[in-house]
Protein backbone atom coordinates (compact mmCIF):
# COMPACT_ATOMS: atom_id res chain seq x y z
CA UNK A 1 0.00 0.00 0.00
CA UNK A 2 1.69 3.75 -0.83
CA UNK A 3 0.57 5.49 2.40
CA UNK A 4 1.32 8.80 3.40
CA UNK A 5 5.45 8.84 4.22
CA UNK A 6 5.54 8.39 0.26
CA UNK A 7 4.27 11.87 -0.03
CA UNK A 8 6.46 13.14 3.46
CA UNK A 9 9.69 11.17 1.74
CA UNK A 10 9.59 13.27 -1.27
CA UNK A 11 8.70 16.36 0.10
CA UNK A 12 11.98 15.70 2.51
CA UNK A 13 13.86 14.40 -0.50
CA UNK A 14 13.05 17.95 -2.64
CA UNK A 15 14.21 19.96 0.42
CA UNK A 16 17.60 17.89 0.33
CA UNK A 17 18.26 18.56 -3.27
CA UNK A 18 17.26 22.46 -2.93
CA UNK A 19 20.17 22.63 0.31
CA UNK A 20 22.64 21.15 -1.60
CA UNK A 21 22.08 23.15 -5.32
CA UNK A 22 22.50 26.05 -2.03
CA UNK A 23 25.27 24.76 -0.92
CA UNK A 24 26.74 24.88 -4.19
CA UNK A 25 25.74 28.04 -4.83
CA UNK A 26 27.18 29.06 -1.50
CA UNK A 27 24.05 30.22 -0.34
CA UNK A 28 24.60 29.09 3.38
CA UNK A 29 21.90 30.51 5.47
CA UNK A 30 19.69 29.01 2.69
CA UNK A 31 20.95 25.87 2.51
CA UNK A 32 21.04 24.97 6.30
CA UNK A 33 17.70 25.95 6.83
CA UNK A 34 16.45 23.60 4.17
CA UNK A 35 18.54 20.77 5.18
CA UNK A 36 17.29 20.79 8.49
CA UNK A 37 13.83 21.31 7.74
CA UNK A 38 14.39 17.79 5.71
CA UNK A 39 16.06 15.95 8.19
CA UNK A 40 12.79 17.06 10.30
CA UNK A 41 10.72 15.70 8.19
CA UNK A 42 12.68 12.46 6.95
CA UNK A 43 13.41 12.28 10.77
CA UNK A 44 9.31 12.40 11.70
CA UNK A 45 8.31 9.27 11.86
CA UNK A 46 10.90 7.89 14.21
CA UNK A 47 10.29 10.77 16.39
CA UNK A 48 6.85 9.70 16.64
CA UNK A 49 7.04 6.02 16.97
CA UNK A 50 9.74 6.68 19.73
CA UNK A 51 7.12 8.72 21.42
CA UNK A 52 4.43 5.99 21.06
CA UNK A 53 7.52 3.92 22.86
CA UNK A 54 8.09 6.48 25.71
CA UNK A 55 11.26 7.52 24.76
CA UNK A 56 10.74 11.60 24.78
CA UNK A 57 14.07 12.51 23.80
CA UNK A 58 13.64 12.59 20.01
CA UNK A 59 10.62 14.83 20.29
CA UNK A 60 12.56 17.58 22.54
CA UNK A 61 15.68 17.39 20.01
CA UNK A 62 12.72 17.94 17.32
CA UNK A 63 11.97 20.98 19.57
CA UNK A 64 15.34 22.39 19.74
CA UNK A 65 15.37 21.90 15.77
CA UNK A 66 12.28 24.23 15.43
CA UNK A 67 14.11 26.63 17.56
CA UNK A 68 17.27 26.69 15.25
CA UNK A 69 14.94 26.84 12.05
CA UNK A 70 12.95 29.90 13.62
CA UNK A 71 16.57 31.92 14.68
CA UNK A 72 17.88 30.74 10.69
CA UNK A 73 14.42 32.09 9.14
CA UNK A 74 15.40 36.18 8.85
CA UNK A 75 16.94 36.28 5.54
CA UNK A 76 16.07 33.02 4.29
CA UNK A 77 14.69 33.60 0.71
CA UNK A 78 16.30 37.13 0.57
CA UNK A 79 18.44 35.56 -2.70
CA UNK A 80 17.07 33.47 -5.52
CA UNK A 81 18.25 32.57 -8.72
CA UNK A 82 16.30 34.37 -11.29
CA UNK A 83 14.50 33.32 -14.19
CA UNK A 84 16.44 32.69 -17.85
CA UNK A 85 15.23 36.41 -19.66
CA UNK A 86 12.26 37.87 -20.83
CA UNK A 87 12.42 37.59 -24.50
CA UNK A 88 13.70 34.10 -24.19
CA UNK A 89 10.22 32.82 -21.85
CA UNK A 90 8.05 34.70 -24.70
CA UNK A 91 10.11 33.07 -27.46
CA UNK A 92 9.49 29.74 -25.65
CA UNK A 93 5.47 30.42 -24.58
CA UNK A 94 5.18 31.73 -28.70
CA UNK A 95 6.10 27.91 -29.72
CA UNK A 96 4.94 26.47 -27.14
CA UNK A 97 1.14 27.83 -26.63
CA UNK A 98 -1.37 26.06 -25.15
CA UNK A 99 0.87 23.02 -24.42
CA UNK A 100 2.57 24.53 -21.35
CA UNK A 101 -1.26 24.43 -19.76
CA UNK A 102 -1.72 20.47 -19.66
CA UNK A 103 1.08 19.74 -17.33
CA UNK A 104 -0.21 22.25 -15.01
CA UNK A 105 -3.55 21.30 -14.99
CA UNK A 106 -2.53 17.45 -14.61
CA UNK A 107 -1.72 18.50 -11.13
CA UNK A 108 -5.61 19.23 -9.78
CA UNK A 109 -6.49 16.19 -12.36
CA UNK A 110 -4.69 13.51 -11.12
CA UNK A 111 -5.52 14.68 -7.20
CA UNK A 112 -8.94 14.45 -8.08
CA UNK A 113 -8.93 11.10 -9.54
CA UNK A 114 -6.90 9.34 -6.90
CA UNK A 115 -8.77 11.14 -4.63
CA UNK A 116 -12.26 9.80 -6.25
CA UNK A 117 -10.97 6.38 -7.23
CA UNK A 118 -8.00 5.64 -5.20
CA UNK A 119 -9.84 3.58 -2.57
CA UNK A 120 -11.32 1.41 -5.04
CA UNK A 121 -7.79 0.68 -6.60
CA UNK A 122 -6.75 -2.93 -5.14
CA UNK A 123 -3.08 -4.55 -6.07
CA UNK A 124 -2.42 -7.87 -4.87
CA UNK A 125 -5.43 -8.42 -2.52
CA UNK A 126 -4.58 -4.65 -0.97
CA UNK A 127 -5.93 -1.55 -1.51
CA UNK A 128 -3.16 0.68 -3.61
CA UNK A 129 -3.69 4.04 -1.66
CA UNK A 130 -3.91 4.47 2.23
CA UNK A 131 -7.80 5.74 1.52
CA UNK A 132 -7.50 7.89 4.40
CA UNK A 133 -4.58 9.93 3.22
CA UNK A 134 -5.46 9.94 -1.01
CA UNK A 135 -5.75 13.38 -1.33
CA UNK A 136 -2.08 13.91 -0.36
CA UNK A 137 -0.91 10.59 -1.85
CA UNK A 138 -2.67 11.96 -4.75
CA UNK A 139 -0.87 15.49 -4.32
CA UNK A 140 2.36 13.96 -4.75
CA UNK A 141 1.69 11.61 -7.53
CA UNK A 142 0.25 14.66 -9.66
CA UNK A 143 3.21 16.54 -9.16
CA UNK A 144 5.94 13.72 -10.40
CA UNK A 145 3.82 13.44 -13.24
CA UNK A 146 3.36 16.84 -13.92
CA UNK A 147 7.05 17.83 -13.53
CA UNK A 148 7.95 14.84 -15.81
CA UNK A 149 5.45 16.36 -18.36
CA UNK A 150 6.68 19.60 -17.84
CA UNK A 151 9.90 18.65 -18.82
CA UNK A 152 8.99 16.94 -22.19
CA UNK A 153 6.35 19.25 -23.24
CA UNK A 154 9.60 22.14 -22.94
CA UNK A 155 12.01 19.94 -24.20
CA UNK A 156 14.17 20.98 -20.74
CA UNK A 157 16.65 18.21 -19.28
CA UNK A 158 15.59 16.84 -16.05
CA UNK A 159 18.10 18.13 -13.93
CA UNK A 160 15.37 21.74 -14.45
CA UNK A 161 12.94 20.32 -11.74
CA UNK A 162 15.06 20.01 -9.45
CA UNK A 163 16.96 23.69 -9.95
CA UNK A 164 13.74 25.64 -10.93
CA UNK A 165 12.03 23.63 -7.80
CA UNK A 166 14.36 25.24 -5.60
CA UNK A 167 14.16 28.58 -7.25
CA UNK A 168 10.52 28.96 -6.39
CA UNK A 169 11.12 27.11 -2.60
CA UNK A 170 13.83 30.04 -2.22
CA UNK A 171 11.47 32.70 -3.70
CA UNK A 172 9.12 31.25 -0.80
CA UNK A 173 11.57 31.45 1.43
CA UNK A 174 10.88 31.33 5.36
CA UNK A 175 7.24 31.93 4.46
CA UNK A 176 7.22 27.95 3.44
CA UNK A 177 7.76 27.25 7.55
CA UNK A 178 5.27 29.81 9.15
CA UNK A 179 1.86 26.89 8.68
CA UNK A 180 3.66 24.38 10.42
CA UNK A 181 4.86 26.89 12.98
CA UNK A 182 1.39 28.45 13.70
CA UNK A 183 0.03 24.69 13.97
CA UNK A 184 2.61 24.23 17.11
CA UNK A 185 1.80 27.70 18.39
CA UNK A 186 -1.75 26.65 18.17
CA UNK A 187 -0.55 23.32 20.48
CA UNK A 188 1.27 25.42 23.24
CA UNK A 189 -1.56 27.84 23.11
CA UNK A 190 -4.13 24.89 24.05
CA UNK A 191 -1.81 23.33 26.65
CA UNK A 192 -1.29 27.01 28.66
CA UNK A 193 -5.38 27.67 28.67
CA UNK A 194 -5.75 30.93 27.06
CA UNK A 195 -8.57 30.22 24.78
CA UNK A 196 -10.53 28.38 27.40
CA UNK A 197 -10.02 31.73 29.91
CA UNK A 198 -10.98 34.09 27.17
CA UNK A 199 -14.06 32.67 26.56
CA UNK A 200 -15.23 32.07 30.25
CA UNK A 201 -14.08 35.40 30.65
CA UNK A 202 -16.08 36.41 28.23
CA UNK A 203 -19.10 34.50 29.07
CA UNK A 204 -18.67 36.32 32.06
CA UNK A 205 -18.87 39.64 31.16
CA UNK A 206 -21.57 39.92 28.57
CA UNK A 207 -25.05 40.75 29.41
CA UNK A 208 -26.71 36.97 28.63
CA UNK A 209 -30.45 38.00 29.08
CA UNK A 210 -30.20 39.75 25.50
CA UNK A 211 -29.60 37.82 22.27
CA UNK A 212 -28.16 40.56 20.52
CA UNK A 213 -25.33 40.73 23.14
CA UNK A 214 -24.38 36.73 23.57
CA UNK A 215 -24.62 36.67 19.18
CA UNK A 216 -22.23 39.79 18.99
CA UNK A 217 -20.45 38.19 21.84
CA UNK A 218 -20.11 34.79 19.89
CA UNK A 219 -20.00 36.00 16.28
CA UNK A 220 -17.30 39.02 16.89
CA UNK A 221 -15.29 36.17 19.32
CA UNK A 222 -14.87 33.90 17.30
CA UNK A 223 -13.12 36.35 14.19
CA UNK A 224 -11.33 37.83 16.94
CA UNK A 225 -10.37 34.35 18.38
CA UNK A 226 -9.29 33.55 14.60
CA UNK A 227 -7.28 36.34 13.83
CA UNK A 228 -5.52 35.77 17.07
CA UNK A 229 -5.17 31.83 16.47
CA UNK A 230 -4.90 32.02 12.33
CA UNK A 231 -7.36 28.96 12.55
CA UNK A 232 -10.88 28.96 12.47
CA UNK A 233 -10.84 25.11 13.36
CA UNK A 234 -8.94 26.22 16.65
CA UNK A 235 -11.16 28.93 17.59
CA UNK A 236 -14.50 26.71 17.00
CA UNK A 237 -14.70 24.07 20.17
CA UNK A 238 -13.22 26.98 22.47
CA UNK A 239 -15.95 29.64 21.24
CA UNK A 240 -19.08 27.60 20.97
CA UNK A 241 -18.23 25.47 24.19
CA UNK A 242 -17.86 29.04 26.34
CA UNK A 243 -20.85 30.87 24.23
CA UNK A 244 -22.68 29.04 21.34
CA UNK A 245 -23.86 26.18 23.07
CA UNK A 246 -24.50 27.23 26.59
CA UNK A 247 -25.90 30.97 26.17
CA UNK A 248 -27.10 30.86 22.37
CA UNK A 249 -28.29 27.21 22.16
CA UNK A 250 -29.61 26.37 25.97
CA UNK A 251 -30.34 29.58 26.94
CA UNK A 252 -32.35 31.30 23.96
CA UNK A 253 -32.80 27.94 22.11
CA UNK A 254 -31.03 28.35 18.82
CA UNK A 255 -30.87 26.12 16.30
CA UNK A 256 -27.56 23.91 16.87
CA UNK A 257 -26.48 23.48 13.34
CA UNK A 258 -27.21 27.51 12.53
CA UNK A 259 -24.85 28.79 15.38
CA UNK A 260 -22.62 25.93 14.04
CA UNK A 261 -22.11 26.87 10.26
CA UNK A 262 -22.51 30.68 10.78
CA UNK A 263 -19.99 30.50 13.50
CA UNK A 264 -17.49 28.80 11.67
CA UNK A 265 -18.23 31.49 8.86
CA UNK A 266 -17.24 34.41 10.99
CA UNK A 267 -14.44 32.58 11.82
CA UNK A 268 -13.45 32.58 8.30
CA UNK A 269 -14.15 35.78 8.07
CA UNK A 270 -11.16 36.16 10.67
CA UNK A 271 -9.11 34.30 8.77
CA UNK A 272 -9.28 36.81 5.90
CA UNK A 273 -8.03 39.80 8.05
CA UNK A 274 -4.87 37.84 9.88
CA UNK A 275 -1.48 37.29 8.65
CA UNK A 276 -1.35 34.05 11.35
CA UNK A 277 -3.31 32.27 8.60
CA UNK A 278 -0.18 31.97 6.70
CA UNK A 279 -0.85 29.83 3.80
CA UNK A 280 -3.21 32.11 2.95
CA UNK A 281 -2.18 35.34 3.85
CA UNK A 282 1.61 35.39 3.56
CA UNK A 283 2.51 32.44 1.33
CA UNK A 284 0.83 34.51 -1.94
CA UNK A 285 2.80 37.38 -0.87
CA UNK A 286 6.30 35.77 -1.11
CA UNK A 287 5.14 33.80 -4.07
CA UNK A 288 4.04 37.33 -6.05
CA UNK A 289 6.70 39.08 -5.03
CA UNK A 290 4.65 41.39 -3.13
CA UNK A 291 6.76 42.69 -0.86
CA UNK A 292 4.46 44.03 1.90
CA UNK A 293 3.16 40.98 4.27
CA UNK A 294 -0.46 42.88 4.37
CA UNK A 295 -0.40 42.94 0.65
CA UNK A 296 -3.18 40.60 0.77
CA UNK A 297 -5.19 41.05 3.63
CA UNK A 298 -5.30 45.03 2.74
CA UNK A 299 -6.87 43.21 -0.89
CA UNK A 300 -9.12 41.05 1.05
CA UNK A 301 -10.21 43.25 4.34
CA UNK A 302 -13.66 45.07 3.15
CA UNK A 303 -14.79 42.11 1.80
CA UNK A 304 -14.26 40.19 5.10
CA UNK A 305 -16.10 43.12 7.12
CA UNK A 306 -19.35 43.15 5.01
CA UNK A 307 -19.25 39.64 5.09
CA UNK A 308 -18.69 39.54 8.87
CA UNK A 309 -22.02 42.25 9.74
CA UNK A 310 -23.97 39.77 7.19
CA UNK A 311 -23.09 36.31 9.00
CA UNK A 312 -24.35 38.49 12.52
CA UNK A 313 -27.08 39.94 11.32
CA UNK A 314 -27.95 35.83 9.85
CA UNK A 315 -27.17 34.83 13.42
CA UNK A 316 -29.60 37.16 15.00
CA UNK A 317 -32.73 37.23 12.75
CA UNK A 318 -32.01 32.90 11.79
CA UNK A 319 -31.21 31.80 15.60
CA UNK B 1 -7.00 30.90 36.20
CA UNK B 2 -3.32 31.73 35.19
CA UNK B 3 -3.15 34.67 32.73
CA UNK B 4 0.03 35.31 32.76
CA UNK B 5 0.57 32.80 29.09
CA UNK B 6 -1.85 35.51 27.53
CA UNK B 7 1.79 37.75 26.80
CA UNK B 8 2.13 35.00 24.73
CA UNK B 9 -0.38 36.56 22.15
CA UNK B 10 0.91 40.15 22.82
CA UNK B 11 4.05 39.13 21.76
CA UNK B 12 3.20 37.91 18.68
CA UNK B 13 0.65 40.90 18.08
CA UNK B 14 3.52 43.04 18.97
CA UNK B 15 5.99 41.41 17.13
CA UNK B 16 4.17 41.20 13.68
CA UNK B 17 3.24 45.09 14.00
CA UNK B 18 6.99 45.94 14.44
CA UNK B 19 7.70 43.48 11.38
CA UNK B 20 10.03 41.20 13.22
CA UNK B 21 10.08 37.81 10.60
CA UNK B 22 7.08 36.04 11.26
CA UNK B 23 8.48 32.61 11.82
CA UNK B 24 10.48 34.28 14.97
CA UNK B 25 7.72 35.92 16.06
CA UNK B 26 5.45 32.83 16.51
CA UNK B 27 8.00 30.36 17.60
CA UNK B 28 8.64 32.77 20.55
CA UNK B 29 5.62 34.12 21.09
CA UNK B 30 4.95 29.63 21.76
CA UNK B 31 7.87 29.42 24.06
CA UNK B 32 6.63 32.91 25.98
CA UNK B 33 3.27 31.60 26.73
CA UNK B 34 5.00 27.82 27.12
CA UNK B 35 7.23 29.37 30.09
CA UNK B 36 4.70 31.51 31.41
CA UNK B 37 2.61 28.40 31.76
CA UNK B 38 4.39 26.64 33.87
CA UNK B 39 5.93 23.94 31.69
CA UNK B 40 9.51 23.28 32.04
CA UNK B 41 12.02 23.45 29.06
CA UNK B 42 12.10 20.03 27.87
CA UNK B 43 8.60 19.34 28.07
CA UNK B 44 8.14 22.60 25.77
CA UNK B 45 10.52 21.63 23.82
CA UNK B 46 8.98 17.91 23.41
CA UNK B 47 5.44 20.04 22.78
CA UNK B 48 6.97 22.12 19.70
CA UNK B 49 8.74 19.18 18.21
CA UNK B 50 6.12 16.88 18.24
CA UNK B 51 3.27 19.18 16.98
CA UNK B 52 5.73 20.75 14.50
CA UNK B 53 6.29 17.54 13.12
CA UNK B 54 2.86 15.91 13.35
CA UNK B 55 1.76 18.68 11.05
CA UNK B 56 4.18 17.84 7.94
CA UNK B 57 1.57 17.62 5.42
CA UNK B 58 0.95 21.22 5.64
CA UNK B 59 4.27 21.97 3.70
CA UNK B 60 3.43 19.32 1.16
CA UNK B 61 2.35 21.99 -1.20
CA UNK B 62 5.91 22.48 -1.91
CA UNK B 63 5.92 19.36 -4.44
CA UNK B 64 4.06 21.52 -6.84
CA UNK B 65 7.02 23.37 -7.17
CA UNK B 66 9.10 21.73 -9.65
CA UNK B 67 6.40 21.18 -12.11
CA UNK B 68 5.66 25.13 -11.97
CA UNK B 69 8.64 26.18 -11.95
CA UNK B 70 9.86 24.42 -15.28
CA UNK B 71 6.78 25.72 -16.48
CA UNK B 72 7.53 29.48 -15.41
CA UNK B 73 11.11 28.14 -17.23
CA UNK B 74 9.13 27.62 -20.83
CA UNK B 75 7.48 31.08 -20.64
CA UNK B 76 4.00 29.68 -18.83
CA UNK B 77 3.34 33.17 -17.96
CA UNK B 78 3.84 34.71 -21.00
CA UNK B 79 1.64 32.92 -22.58
CA UNK B 80 -1.02 32.87 -20.04
CA UNK B 81 -0.80 36.74 -20.02
CA UNK B 82 -0.86 37.02 -23.75
CA UNK B 83 -3.77 34.38 -23.96
CA UNK B 84 -6.30 36.55 -21.82
CA UNK B 85 -4.78 40.17 -23.97
CA UNK B 86 -5.94 38.43 -26.89
CA UNK B 87 -8.97 37.14 -25.40
CA UNK B 88 -11.91 39.77 -26.98
CA UNK B 89 -14.53 41.31 -24.29
CA UNK B 90 -11.88 40.01 -21.44
CA UNK B 91 -11.52 42.66 -18.24
CA UNK B 92 -10.10 42.09 -14.87
CA UNK B 93 -13.52 42.21 -13.28
CA UNK B 94 -15.12 39.46 -15.53
CA UNK B 95 -11.87 37.26 -15.27
CA UNK B 96 -11.93 37.83 -11.55
CA UNK B 97 -15.28 37.45 -11.53
CA UNK B 98 -15.39 33.94 -13.27
CA UNK B 99 -12.50 33.04 -11.64
CA UNK B 100 -14.03 33.54 -7.90
CA UNK B 101 -17.19 31.44 -9.03
CA UNK B 102 -15.50 28.61 -10.58
CA UNK B 103 -13.50 28.33 -7.36
CA UNK B 104 -16.47 28.50 -5.16
CA UNK B 105 -18.68 25.50 -7.25
CA UNK B 106 -15.06 23.47 -6.96
CA UNK B 107 -14.68 23.85 -3.63
CA UNK B 108 -18.62 23.03 -2.76
CA UNK B 109 -18.37 19.81 -4.75
CA UNK B 110 -15.08 19.37 -2.46
CA UNK B 111 -12.20 20.27 -4.76
CA UNK B 112 -10.82 22.56 -3.24
CA UNK B 113 -6.78 21.27 -4.00
CA UNK B 114 -7.51 21.92 -7.79
CA UNK B 115 -6.42 25.39 -7.45
CA UNK B 116 -4.45 27.59 -4.91
CA UNK B 117 -1.73 30.20 -4.40
CA UNK B 118 1.81 27.84 -5.64
CA UNK B 119 -0.48 25.56 -8.59
CA UNK B 120 -3.28 28.88 -10.44
CA UNK B 121 -2.34 31.93 -9.12
CA UNK B 122 1.22 32.34 -9.12
CA UNK B 123 1.45 30.66 -12.59
CA UNK B 124 -1.67 32.07 -14.26
CA UNK B 125 -4.32 33.73 -12.46
CA UNK B 126 -1.71 36.67 -11.52
CA UNK B 127 0.06 37.33 -15.29
CA UNK B 128 -3.67 36.66 -16.52
CA UNK B 129 -5.37 39.51 -14.11
CA UNK B 130 -2.21 42.06 -14.76
CA UNK B 131 -2.65 40.84 -18.79
CA UNK B 132 -6.67 41.83 -18.19
CA UNK B 133 -5.95 45.33 -16.39
CA UNK B 134 -2.98 46.29 -18.54
CA UNK B 135 -5.77 46.18 -21.23
CA UNK B 136 -8.63 47.74 -19.19
CA UNK B 137 -6.27 50.25 -18.92
CA UNK B 138 -4.85 50.46 -21.84
CA UNK B 139 -1.40 51.01 -20.98
CA UNK B 140 1.34 49.36 -19.23
CA UNK B 141 0.71 49.07 -15.42
CA UNK B 142 3.08 50.60 -12.68
CA UNK B 143 5.06 48.36 -10.47
CA UNK B 144 3.45 49.12 -7.83
CA UNK B 145 0.00 49.47 -9.42
CA UNK B 146 0.49 45.72 -10.60
CA UNK B 147 1.07 44.31 -7.12
CA UNK B 148 -2.26 45.61 -6.33
CA UNK B 149 -3.77 44.01 -8.96
CA UNK B 150 -2.18 40.70 -8.31
CA UNK B 151 -2.91 40.87 -4.57
CA UNK B 152 -6.55 41.17 -5.21
CA UNK B 153 -6.05 38.01 -7.36
CA UNK B 154 -4.81 36.15 -4.51
CA UNK B 155 -7.54 37.66 -2.46
CA UNK B 156 -10.08 36.33 -4.75
CA UNK B 157 -8.55 32.95 -4.74
CA UNK B 158 -8.88 32.60 -0.82
CA UNK B 159 -12.93 33.92 -0.73
CA UNK B 160 -13.31 31.49 -3.38
CA UNK B 161 -12.23 28.85 -1.68
CA UNK B 162 -13.67 30.03 2.34
CA UNK B 163 -16.29 30.26 1.03
CA UNK B 164 -17.02 27.26 -0.72
CA UNK B 165 -15.51 24.76 1.21
CA UNK B 166 -17.68 24.68 4.01
CA UNK B 167 -20.81 24.05 1.69
CA UNK B 168 -19.42 20.84 0.89
CA UNK B 169 -20.41 18.07 3.60
CA UNK B 170 -17.63 15.74 4.08
CA UNK B 171 -14.90 18.15 4.48
CA UNK B 172 -13.01 19.65 7.48
CA UNK B 173 -15.45 22.36 8.98
CA UNK B 174 -18.73 20.71 8.78
CA UNK B 175 -17.36 17.41 10.17
CA UNK B 176 -15.73 18.99 12.88
CA UNK B 177 -18.84 21.18 13.48
CA UNK B 178 -20.73 17.69 13.48
CA UNK B 179 -18.35 16.07 15.86
CA UNK B 180 -18.62 19.07 18.61
CA UNK B 181 -22.11 18.66 18.57
CA UNK B 182 -21.47 14.84 18.92
CA UNK B 183 -19.70 15.20 21.79
CA UNK B 184 -22.16 17.50 23.51
CA UNK B 185 -24.93 15.16 23.09
CA UNK B 186 -26.54 17.13 19.85
CA UNK B 187 -26.78 14.88 16.38
CA UNK B 188 -26.62 16.71 13.82
CA UNK B 189 -27.01 15.72 9.83
CA UNK B 190 -23.87 17.02 7.81
CA UNK B 191 -26.73 18.15 5.19
CA UNK B 192 -28.81 20.21 7.77
CA UNK B 193 -25.25 22.01 8.86
CA UNK B 194 -23.76 22.59 5.38
CA UNK B 195 -26.93 24.22 3.83
CA UNK B 196 -27.00 27.04 6.16
CA UNK B 197 -23.17 27.81 5.40
CA UNK B 198 -25.09 28.06 1.12
CA UNK B 199 -26.46 32.21 2.18
CA UNK B 200 -23.06 33.45 3.27
CA UNK B 201 -21.19 31.95 0.61
CA UNK B 202 -23.56 33.64 -2.34
CA UNK B 203 -23.28 37.25 0.03
CA UNK B 204 -19.56 36.35 -0.23
CA UNK B 205 -19.51 36.18 -4.00
CA UNK B 206 -21.80 39.36 -4.74
CA UNK B 207 -19.62 41.37 -2.20
CA UNK B 208 -16.65 40.47 -3.39
CA UNK B 209 -17.50 41.00 -7.05
CA UNK B 210 -19.06 44.04 -6.34
CA UNK B 211 -16.07 45.45 -4.72
CA UNK B 212 -13.61 43.85 -7.58
CA UNK B 213 -15.89 46.28 -9.53
CA UNK B 214 -15.61 49.21 -8.01
CA UNK B 215 -12.22 48.62 -7.37
CA UNK B 216 -11.47 49.00 -11.45
CA UNK B 217 -13.68 52.39 -11.37
CA UNK B 218 -11.56 54.12 -8.33
CA UNK B 219 -8.87 53.09 -10.40
CA UNK B 220 -9.86 54.40 -13.51
CA UNK B 221 -11.34 57.72 -11.82
CA UNK B 222 -7.69 58.18 -10.77
CA UNK B 223 -6.40 57.64 -13.34
CA UNK B 224 -8.34 60.59 -15.46
CA UNK B 225 -7.62 62.60 -12.31
CA UNK B 226 -4.26 61.92 -13.31
CA UNK B 227 -4.21 62.71 -16.86
CA UNK B 228 -5.70 66.02 -15.96
CA UNK B 229 -2.98 67.30 -14.29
Amino acid sequence: MIGIDFAIDLTALFLLVSALLNFRDRQWRNGSFWLLLSALFFGGDAVLAAKAHGVLWPQELAGVGVVVLALLAPGVGKRYPSLPPQAQRQASAHRLGHKLFGPALLIPAITVLVTLIGGHLHLGGETLFDPKRKTLIGLALACIIAAVAAVRAGRQRPATMATEGRRLLDTLGWAALLPMTLAALGVVLNQSGVGQDIAQAAAWIIPTQSLLACVLAYGVGMAVFTVVMGNAFAAFPVLTAGIGLPLLVHQHGASPAIIGSLGMLCGYCGTLLTPMAANFNVVPVRLLELDDNWAVIRAQWPTAVVLLAFNLVALYVLA
Amino acid sequence: MNAWPMLGVLVIVVGFLLRFNAVLVVVAGGVVSGLLAGFDVPHLLAMIGDAFVSSRALLMVILTLPAIGVLERCGLREHAARWIAAMRGMSLPRLLISYLGLRQILSMLGMTNVAGHPQTVRPMLAPMSEAAHERDQGRPSSEDEAKKVRALAAATDNIGLFFGEDVFIALGAVLLIQGFYANNGIELAPLSIALWALPTAIAAFVIHALRIVIWRRRLQKEALGGDRD
